[in-house]
């Protein structure tokens, strides 16, 4: 079966002051349809990089990336943003929810740049807040909720769009352990229901709820790549 | 996005900001209505101006010494210019069948003492037929007549304001007054006839032109006032001055007749300089508003460039952030666009009820053209802080503190 994601021989340098940096040089993987992935290393290592590139919100210097067989590489940047908008759910260690916009509208977000009207788009994040269980918070903006509450409206918005990937970058980093432990019961729950997950994360507990872990080390992966 | 979801985003944004997108507003207010209240005082200016030559009397033409370019027609005193002397308006009446009137004026200021009081005034010398030509009317005694002039009498006519100044309420008919050295005898008061073109018809005393050549000693007329037999023969009555007093200036065209349309003209044009200068300096303040509006979407931008990485993860494309911000920016300048309307237009009608010697009047343009211009301010010194805020790179824009 055709994988959900096909990355080969992927590279990424900066240029930081004339040297270049190389963040990745050299990953080969496969996500397939449904799998729950932890990213590990330490930091430095490319993870963040990474996600972000199979994201769509960076692009790699050199390699190949096939998302449902459709090469990624030669799209262009509105075509990059069409394809977040549809398929990709991100889920940030700093939540990196709208500060001045209720949660409701936070939620709504994603739908406003598909072309969803107001009134659908309402229902459809109210109901996605109920299924986070945050729905009698609708109302409250980011400031008045806690971290993990803040998480799970930023888990909803991920999900409102239905993505076919929901991407992670230390989604517990900011939270204390057991908000930490409720947002990955979360992920968990979802990767039940058959949501394939890519999660970066530097602590091993949070890793061990993922059914499949890789490694990267200085922009390679030593370990869980296929 | 459609237009009314773009709107509605950067509505949000500028609430959560009331006060500094009020102070940023009022830029654009006091440019708007900067530009509304000072076209206003120059439309105005121009309406009293068409008010005064109004009661200049209609089919009036006035011949004035000098020949100056088309436009003006002040006497600048040059030499080679020969001036208006009486026999000049007895030949235009004598030879224009058109002419009803030509009254050669002489004017001149004098000190008119009667009994200890003294007022400084204009003296005009005159003819019989100054006061038919310009619609005045007598309240008390006679006007001058053909016989005064032609026997250079001492007498006058004295306006209201220098009656009363005076003789307060008492009857002056008959009475001696002193215009300068000379003694003149008052045969008459004007009715009241107020301001026309900055001369107060009330405070000027009305003598024989003939003795007023005496009493000035000298025989230049500050114009010939003409009245055509009527708007027909307007032009045909210029004409025949023109030709008349060529012949008698040997050829030269060293006068210059004028009409109140021309006039008018002539005012129009000043005026329309005026306004033009008044509205391109107000436009000065509406420009200055709009820099302020740049100012702060820039900073705006800059403050939101997390918002910015947010909107583009989650599937904004650089066109739904240019058109937020431009929004922003516009929607900033339009309601400040209205707000100028509003308070220029207030202040154009409060004006003349305070201020009675500035006459206002809104021009309905000059609301129309700020407004676009307003409004064009906003999109033009939008764009820049708008295409900053599109072109940010996500990953940057997101990892920005």
């Amino acid at each position: 079966m055709e994988p959900l994601i096909h990355l080969q021989g992927i590279r990424k340098s900066y240029s930081l002051g004339g040297a270049p940096l190389e963040v990745l040089r050299g990953i080969d993987l496969q996500v397939q349809r449904g799998e729950f992935i932890a990213v590990m290393g330490p930091s430095g290592s490319g993870k963040s990089t990474l996600l972000n590139i199979i994201g769509c919100l960076d692009r790699p210097t050199e390699g190949l990336y096939l998302l449902e067989g459709m090469d990624v590489g030669s799209r262009t940047d509105e075509e990059l943003a069409e394809i977040r908008n549809r398929k990709m759910g991100f889920v940030f260690q700093s939540f990196n929810l709208l500060p001045r916009m209720s949660a409701l509208k936070n939620v709504e977000l994603p739908l406003l740049y598909s072309g969803v009207s107001a009134g659908e788009r309402k229902e459809r994040a109210y109901a996605m807040l109920e299924r986070v269980g945050l729905a009698h918070r609708a109302g409250h903006n980011p400031s008045e909720l806690s971290g993990g509450e803040q998480q799970r409206v930023a888990i909803a918005r991920a999900l409102i769009n239905r993505p076919v990937i929901i991407l992670a970058d230390e989604p517990t980093g900011n939270l204390d352990s057991r908000s930490g432990i409720d947002i990955m019961e979360t992920f968990k729950a979802l990767h039940r229901e058959g949501t394939t997950i890519v999660l970066v994360t530097h602590e091993r507990v949070v890793a061990d709820y993922a059914e499949r872990m890789i490694t990267l080390k200085d922009g390679v992966c030593t370990d869980g790549c296929y | 996005m459609d237009v009314i979801e773009v709107a509605a985003v950067s509505w949000d944004s500028l609430r959560c900001n009331k006060l500094r997108s009020f102070l940023t507003m009022l830029g654009v207010i006091i440019g708007v209505a900067a530009v509304i209240l000072l076209v206003s005082i120059g439309e105005g200016a121009r309406r009293y101006i068409r008010k005064e030559l109004g009661g200049l009397g209609t089919n009036i033409l006035i011949v004035v010494p000098g020949k100056t370019a088309k436009e003006g027609g002040m006497h600048m005193g040059a030499s080679s210019v020969r001036k208006l002397v009486y026999d000049d308006a007895v030949l235009i009446k004598r030879r224009s069948i058109h002419v009803q009137y030509a009254v050669p004026v002489i004017v001149g200021t004098s000190r008119v003492k009667q009994a200890g009081n003294v007022r400084d005034t204009y003296i005009v010398g005159v003819t019989e037929e100054y006061f038919p030509a310009r619609n005045l009317s007598i309240e008390l005694g006679r006007a001058i007549n053909s016989n005064d002039v032609e026997a250079r009498r001492r007498v006058c006519v004295l306006g209201r304001t220098v009656k009363r100044d005076l003789f307060g309420d008492a009857n002056p008919l008959g009475a001696p007054v002193k215009l300068g050295d000379a003694r003149y005898r008052v045969v008459g008061v004007m009715q009241r006839k107020g301001v026309t073109l900055g001369y107060d018809l009330d405070d000027v005393v009305f003598i024989p032109t003939t003795s007023a050549r005496e009493l000035f000693d000298t025989d230049a007329l500050l114009n010939i006032t003409v009245k055509a037999r009527s708007e027909q023969v307007l032009e045909a009555a210029k004409r025949d001055i023109r030709r008349i007093l060529m012949r008698r200036h040997a050829g030269r065209e060293d006068f210059t007749i004028m009409s109140q349309d021309e006039m008018l003209d002539v005012m129009g044009k000043v005026l329309n300089i005026m306004t033009a200068v008044l509205a391109g300096i107000a436009s000065i303040s509406l420009v200055v508003g709009g820099i302020g509006i740049m100012n702060i979407m820039l900073v705006s931008v800059r403050e939101r460039t997390r918002e910015i990485g947010i909107r583009k993860a989650v599937g904004a494309k650089n066109r739904d952030i240019l058109l937020q911000f431009l929004a922003e920016s516009t929607v900033l300048s339009i309601t400040g666009g209205l707000g100028g309307i509003v308070l220029g237009g207030v202040t154009a009608m409060l004006i003349p009820l305070f201020v009675d010697f500035l006459p206002t009047e809104i021009a309905w343009w000059s609301v129309l053209l700020a407004f676009l211009f307003s409004a064009m301010v906003g999109v033009f010194f939008g764009v820049y802080p708008a295409r900053k805020a599109a072109l940010y790179d996500p990953i940057v824009a997101l990892r920005y503190e």
